[in-house]
């Protein structure tokens, strides 16, 4: 198939629809309003259903009951609507059903504002819901790719029984690319299961719960998960290292939107021989620990970090944990719906490797 | 949906230069419409695009702006913050961003609505009576296309048949009776804007 011009939200919901999403439920906010909005016109037109929630709070836990009967659905906000849906993802997990939440990250805390940010990592990656409990977190830095780990979120979601967080920033939901989706039409929707609720004819019975007020029952519920979320680990982990094919002294860490920003101001200092790489995060969780922390390994002993992030710095205790005091981690950050520009990131690359540009 | 394959256009090196443009105006007049078909066109001939709206807290008759990126690589930032075109519908958009411009780079202004120079001698100023050229090609609703022609006439960025094209794709369907006269705008713009092709 030939390539679109689209806008990332649109393209998100465009991506749902091949990856076999057939119900949405949501409640609309900026900057996201475009996948509900596209959503209500292409669902129907595939068989599927629609609808707009009383709340985020209704909304999730309508996608606890359609995915408890096997059906593939997503449902799509910003962080403060995120926050309200923290409760429903906790039971999602405990239930283990699979379904996707797309989170077009605006700036907070609070209502905060509508701009773009990062700000959401700790709740993405830690926070939400309460429990022991983890999603897996997908980070798109270009529409072509918001379309790519929708595809894969619901892939994931459905091999490991968990929901799924696509985790992107208004700059992605609002900025038209070029992509190019997979397949046509309507996808696949989940292989034959051994858990949605779907009548019990002909069958033993199947019960959705989170409830187990034996602990010793819950704490093995607990160590099933923890075996899962393991093999997530294990196998999940994805990223991207760009070092221009050449030795570096300097290694950026940041994703989705940022990390286009640094690969246009490595592009801009690599003029001035400063040897800068970027390792790109795609996976937030789970964190690609092991391969940040070799391409911290590769450069010589005076080597240095730079995490730059949307926020006040998040993502960079993973890269901390990662560095494991190997190495000096710095921050640069901004906040607010504020977007560092090119020559703000050059600025900090400049500085961190104490050189001075040269003009 | 038919492709620009479908009619070929002339994508000689003449289109190869990376570049990036910053369209500005009220809400309404149009230029996020105008980069869309400009990435739209692009896109079509090969390039990588992005196109980066504003989307602030805005209300019609706020100001709307759209950076439109060009590339035959893929595109690192879409936000620029000194572009090498600027097009400017209204004042507050030339008191706003015409500053920013990068030396060297184009500045289109519609005369209509904006009776102040740019005062940017270190640039390529382009003066376009945008209302006037649009009525004459039937409609003043228009003008962001005279804009958009002035702009590629004089950058070149991308063949015009390509952006007729993509406006004919815009306006597919219950909007095909805008074709005409936005096509006729864009070429009005484009010959107006030629003359300021560097050659």
């Amino acid at each position: 198939m030939a390539k679109v011009l689209m806008k990332g939200n649109e393209a998100l919901g465009e991506a749902a629809i091949r990856a076999g999403c057939v119900h949405f439920f949501g409640y609309p906010i900026t900057p996201q309003t475009e996948v509900p909005e596209y959503l209500v016109k292409r669902l129907p037109e595939v068989g599927g259903v629609f609808v707009q929630a009383e709340s985020e709070v209704a909304s999730i836990h309508m996608v606890y009951g359609a995915a408890g009967v096997g059906i593939k659905c997503l449902t799509s906000s910003s962080s403060p609507g995120i926050s309200l849906m923290a409760e429903g993802m906790s039971y999602l997990a405990a239930c283990e059903l699979p379904c996707v939440i797309i989170n077009i990250m605006r700036a907070g805390p609070g209502l905060g504002g509508i701009l773009p940010s990062q700000s959401d990592y700790f709740q993405a990656t830690r926070g939400h819901g309460h429990g022991d409990y983890q999603l897996i977190v997908l980070a798109p830095s270009s529409v072509q790719e918001a379309v790519d780990l929708m595809m894969l979120a619901f892939e994931l979601a459905e091999t490991y029984r968990n929901p799924v967080m696509v985790c992107a920033d208004g700059m992605i939901g609002q900025m038209m690319e070029p992509v190019e989706f997979p397949g046509a039409g309507r996808g696949a929707p989940f292989k034959d299961n051994d858990w949605a609720l779907t009548g019990k004819k002909g069958r033993t019975r199947r019960i959705v719960n989170s409830l187990f007020l034996a602990p010793e029952a819950l704490h093995q519920h607990n160590i099933h998960l923890k075996e899962k979320y393991d093999r997530v680990h294990a196998n999940e982990k994805r990223w991207k290292l760009d070092d221009g094919g050449a030795p570096y002294d300097l290694l950026l860490v940041a994703f989705g939107t940022m990390a286009r920003i640094c690969k246009t101001a490595m592009d801009d200092v690599r003029k001035d021989g400063v040897r800068v790489a970027l390792f790109r995060p795609i996976t937030l969780n789970p964190f690609p620990t092991e391969a940040c922390r070799a391409a911290m390994d590769a450069m010589p002993a005076a080597g240095r970090v730079l995490t730059i992030e949307m926020n006040m710095g998040q993502m960079v205790h993973d890269v901390k944990y990662a560095a494991e005091g190997s190495r000096e981690v710095g921050f640069y950050g901004t906040a607010g719906g504020i977007v560092p520009s090119p020559d703000q990131v050059a600025e900090q690359i400049r500085a961190t490797v104490g050189r001075t540009c040269v003009v | 949906m038919t492709r620009m394959a479908e009619r070929p256009v002339d994508t000689n090196a003449s289109h190869a230069t990376d570049t990036d443009v910053l369209m500005a105006g009220f809400g309404g007049q149009g230029m996020l419409l105008a980069g869309k078909v400009l990435a739209q066109a692009s896109m079509e001939i090969g390039k990588e695009v992005s196109w980066l709206p504003s989307y602030g807290p805005e209300m019609r008759g706020g100001t709307a702006n759209v950076i439109v990126c060009i590339a035959s690589t893929p595109i690192g930032s879409p936000l620029i913050e000194s572009p090498r075109g600027l097009i400017v519908m209204n004042l507050p958009s030339l008191e706003k961003f015409g500053p920013k411009v990068k030396p060297g780079g184009v500045i289109v202004i519609n005369t209509s609505l904006v009776d102040r120079d740019a005062h940017r001698d270190d640039c390529v100023v382009i003066k376009v009576d945008a209302r006037d050229l649009a009525q004459k090609a039937g409609s003043a609703r228009a003008a962001n296309f005279v804009m958009l022609g002035a702009y590629v006439g004089a950058m070149d960025v991308v063949p015009a048949e390509a952006i007729e094209y993509a406006i004919e794709e815009e306006f597919a369907g219950d909007k095909a009776k805008f074709i005409a006269s936005s096509v006729a705008a864009f070429r009005a713009g484009y010959d107006a804007g030629r003359q300021f092709r560097r050659s």
